[in-house]
């Protein structure tokens, strides 16, 4: 049971020539290599299909303690001793939680890859989850939980908006999990997350480096070949039902300004080589935001002087439904309503008017040029092809995405913008902020805090 | 973000501070006529070149009473110059491509650009690098924007724990010295700032003497060399800066500071040690096992791991011109503040009396040796190196010989470094969260 199909791509991608190697082991773990020579490192990257998508109700947040839980210690090493290693073999290494995915890394000298499979390999199937160590780790999380979103008032708005703008769908919980469900988690939910998820089947492994793909590709069916194929559950769509009008919250936090974010539903990448859409929003927000002068900057900071920033965003890849954001900092004296009012002209300008075939050039020009950047970064082309993989998209995806960037026109921006910026799709939120000071003083003077 | 990572964020951040990298890097060196400092990696592996352009222009220069000049006038470069607009900076740039950076601290100013190396866009580029640098125009208009911008930006923060306990921390350690101010300044200050205020800051600070130029890329010596020389050719030849004065001890103080967060922000310590202190390695190494490798810390153990008070426990030294702080820091829920800060200092007071283990500097060493060749393996990485060894003149051979230092490195060397930089007993502690009681 050793057959093994591989596909050798040869992508093109601008002037330099990467080879990439794309295959999938007899349990069904996938393995992607890309060689790139210039420096004697590497970086190995484990993805595993899971993310707060998957969770539900009441266990929000299981797939991120999961991944704290991965540091803790299996059957053969003991808990501590995987960064310990990993670190006397000179690595760095960490991990991350998104929506879509949970994956773990190690950069390290090309020639300790060997040490990172085994003890990656180790921890996919022999993982111990105590209750002891998981009481500890999840008062670390709910700390996680408090430094990045609860004291960080435009993170709350972030969150609260997305719990408003999906109804139904999975996305609408924050992938650090509510704080109630935290407190509330058991180390047996997170055993019962691992025992659902944890599987050579449900897993990627992306190697990017200084390395040759058919060795990496041997130690992958040394270390990982022999792991059992486990059932996993069927994921079930959840698709979110349409939006019938917009959406407006207020969130109270203490800040010291305002802070407005629009977010609209849009469609996510599925069908690469049909879909357009994607690809439009991709340029649109380039158009709003991708230079120092674009639209939103030079009308709302520079001209208008009504906001103090503002940007837009749009992430095309992703396993759920896509979303288009923009988010902007009122100027002194102006309000939240004034700066909507002001975003909304703009958008209005964009459906009536569409876009220049020089702001169009300007926005391809920055996305041929970022895919020759992005080179100079081992880790995020690793990081690119595991997002892509995991999102169910092939790596050829993302191979040709300079391509079909290229090929977006004017009509086709100017029409994603009228088709999807709809009021029926928007959700609002407006942070209110409030004083920073329990008790505020009369005589206070701004900038000056009670210290003692 | 919709990104959680496991490991404290800081960590792999001031890791990357002390510099190293092989003896394979081949780093060129000459000056300009004007002055200007130049260092060069040649590699044509990716059609791209970075540079930076690095002043003594941070917020330490600021004059008395002028807090926020430094980052205001480094700000407005790009916000006009050479007779184009704030906009047609910006659209040439994307036009080609280009992506111009700007980054200040206590030390330094800088710009950075990274261009394509085709040579319709590169020239285009380098266009532009040399009218932001050499002929800012800081109309005022844009002046009074900027201002407000600024001042807004510096009301934000003050919402941030995390933010305001640094600010608080810098203050309380160094007094009177010009590191004591943030680097954004006050808003009473930054609303007072005129035009003319930037206009002789850029003229006295921007100057060939006090730039070090940094290219790494898709170029040739002589190109480098052409590029470096016109970039100097256009700065004023101002002389450099004086000497920073040298910072006193600090004295012990412990500031409570009261915020509406749901966890305390914890800052300890006191003044660290400088960029060229014959104490360095004994210190970075040492630290790495204190609380700078991350999860092979006695911090994160201790604080982290054992007790689950917080989610980043760590410490560095942040080497500067004048010595840097030594910091060791932590976030925790409000009611168990004090636990948490009492586990951080007995840890530390334990490391200083007694040092690392012969194990745990082992350790530390194979990490840091190990781990060498990542901290060179990228155009971006190498570049900011150079930019450091520029800026703070250290020698070429530095990299070539840093392996061999972190291995020389013994647990006596650390003992007394420590010992002679942080008496435990006379530590500046800083907390903002809950109520702000006194103790």
């Amino acid at each position: 049971m050793r057959s093994l199909w591989a596909i050798g791509l040869a992508l093109l991608a601008g002037s330099a020539q990467a080879t990439l190697t794309d295959v999938t082991l007899d349990n069904g773990m996938r393995v992607i290599v890309k060689e790139d020579h210039r420096a004697p490192v590497m970086v190995s990257q484990v993805w595993y299909r899971a993310g707060s998508i998957d969770e539900f109700n009441g266990t929000s947040g299981v797939a991120h303690v999961l991944e704290h839980m991965m540091f803790k210690g299996t059957e053969k090493v003991p808990p501590g001793e995987f960064s310990k290693r990993i670190a006397a073999a000179g690595g760095r290494e960490n991990a991350f939680t998104s929506r879509d995915h949970t994956a773990y890394f190690q950069q390290m000298q090309k020639d300790r890859l060997e040490l990172a499979m085994q003890l990656e390999a180790d921890r996919m199937a022999n993982l111990v989850i105590s209750d002891e160590l998981f009481a500890k780790e999840i008062q670390v999380v709910m700390e996680e939980r408090r430094l990045r979103t609860d004291d960080q008032a435009q993170s709350v708005v972030y969150e609260r908006l997305m719990a408003t703008a999906y109804q139904t769908h999975p996305y609408r919980r924050p992938i650090i999990g509510w704080m109630d469900d935290l407190q509330n988690m058991t180390a047996q939910d997170a055993r019962d997350w691992y025992a659902r998820w944890y599987a050579p089947n449900n897993a990627t492994l992306v190697v990017a480096g200084d390395v040759k793909a058919d060795a990496v590709v041997a130690l992958a069916r040394q270390y990982f070949g022999a792991l059992p194929v486990r059932p996993l559950p069927a994921r079930k769509p959840q698709a979110e039902p349409a939006q019938l009008g917009e959406k407006r919250i207020v969130v109270k936090a203490p800040a010291q300004l305002p802070y407005l974010l629009m977010a609209w539903h849009a469609p996510s990448l599925k069908d690469w080589a049909q879909d357009t859409t994607p690809y439009a929003l991709q340029i649109l927000a380039g158009v709003l935001s991708g230079n120092d002068s674009a639209r939103l900057q030079k009308s709302l900071v520079k001209t208008q002087q009504i906001a103090v920033n503002a940007s837009a965003g749009y992430e095309a890849v992703s396993r759920g439904p896509g979303m288009f954001m923009i988010d902007a900092t009122p100027a002194q004296g102006k309000s939240v309503a004034e700066l909507e009012k002001a975003i909304r002209a703009e958008i209005a300008r964009l459906q009536r008017e569409g876009i220049s075939e020089a702001e169009l050039a300007r926005v391809k020009a920055q996305v041929i040029a970022a895919d020759v950047y992005q080179r100079d970064s081992l880790f995020y082309q690793a990081m690119q092809l595991g997002d892509y993989v995991t999102a169910g998209l092939p790596p050829e995806a993302l191979a040709r995405r300079v391509d079909k960037l290229r090929a977006v026109t004017v009509a086709e921006v100017q029409a994603a913008a009228a088709q999807w910026l709809q009021d029926e799709r928007l959700s609002v939120a407006e942070l209110d902020p409030q004083p920073l000071k329990p008790k505020p003083r009369a005589a206070a003077v701004p900038g000056v805090r009670h210290a003692n | 973000m919709n990104i959680l990572s496991i490991q404290a964020f800081l960590v792999a951040l001031l890791l990357g501070l002390p510099l190293s990298a092989q003896a394979a890097l081949a780093i060129q060196h000459w000056q300009t006529p004007q002055g200007a400092r130049v260092y060069f990696v040649e590699s044509h592996e990716l059609p791209m070149l970075d540079i930076a352009v690095d002043f003594a222009a941070g917020s330490a220069r600021d004059p008395a009473g002028k807090s926020g000049l430094a980052r205001l006038t480094h700000g407005l470069l790009d916000q006009g110059a050479g007779g184009l607009s704030e906009t047609e900076i910006a659209h040439r740039l994307a036009d080609v491509g280009a992506v111009l950076s700007g980054r200040l601290d206590r030390d330094r100013a800088g710009v950075t650009l990274r261009t394509l190396s085709s040579a319709a866009e590169k020239e285009k580029a380098l266009d532009l690098l040399a009218r932001v640098l050499q002929r800012p125009d800081f109309p005022q208009a844009v002046v009074k924007r900027e201002k407000r911008r600024l001042i807004a930006s510096i009301r934000e923060d003050e919402a941030d724990p995390g933010n305001v306990v640094s600010k608080a921390f810098y203050r309380a350690l160094y007094g009177d010295h010009p590191y004591a101010n943030d680097e954004s300044g006050e808003p009473a200050a930054v609303a007072r700032l005129a035009r003319g205020d930037l206009q002789a800051f850029y003229r006295t600070h921007y100057s060939a003497p006090n730039a070090v130029i940094s290219l790494m890329g898709d170029i040739t010596r002589a190109e480098a060399e052409a590029i470096a020389g016109r970039l100097a050719a256009g700065l004023s030849g101002a002389a450099p800066v004086p000497a920073l004065p040298k910072p006193a001890p600090a004295a012990a103080s412990d500031t409570r500071i009261a915020h509406p967060s749901t966890q305390s922000h914890v800052l300890v310590g006191g003044v660290g040690m400088a960029r060229n202190d014959p104490d360095f390695f004994p210190l970075f190494v040492g630290n790495y096992v204190l609380g700078g490798g991350g999860f092979d810390s006695q911090l994160m153990r201790e604080v982290r791991d054992k007790r689950g008070y917080a989610y980043s426990a760590y410490s560095y030294f942040l080497p500067m011109r004048e010595a840097g702080p030594f910091q060791l820091g932590l976030q925790t829920k409000l009611e168990q503040t004090d636990d948490a800060l009492k586990v951080a200092r007995d840890t530390l007071r334990q490391f200083i009396a007694n040092g690392p283990t012969e194990a745990e500097l082992n350790q530390a060493k194979s990490n840091l040796t190990g781990g060498f060749p990542l901290r060179i393996d990228s155009n971006r990485k190498i570049l900011d190196y150079l930019a450091v060894i520029g800026f703070y003149e250290l020698p070429l051979d530095y990299l070539d010989t840093w392996v061999d230092r972190v291995n020389a490195v013994d647990v006596a060397a650390v003992k007394q470094a420590f010992a002679r930089r942080i008496d435990p007993d006379r530590l500046v502690i800083v907390v903002v969260g809950g109520a702000g009681s006194a103790r």
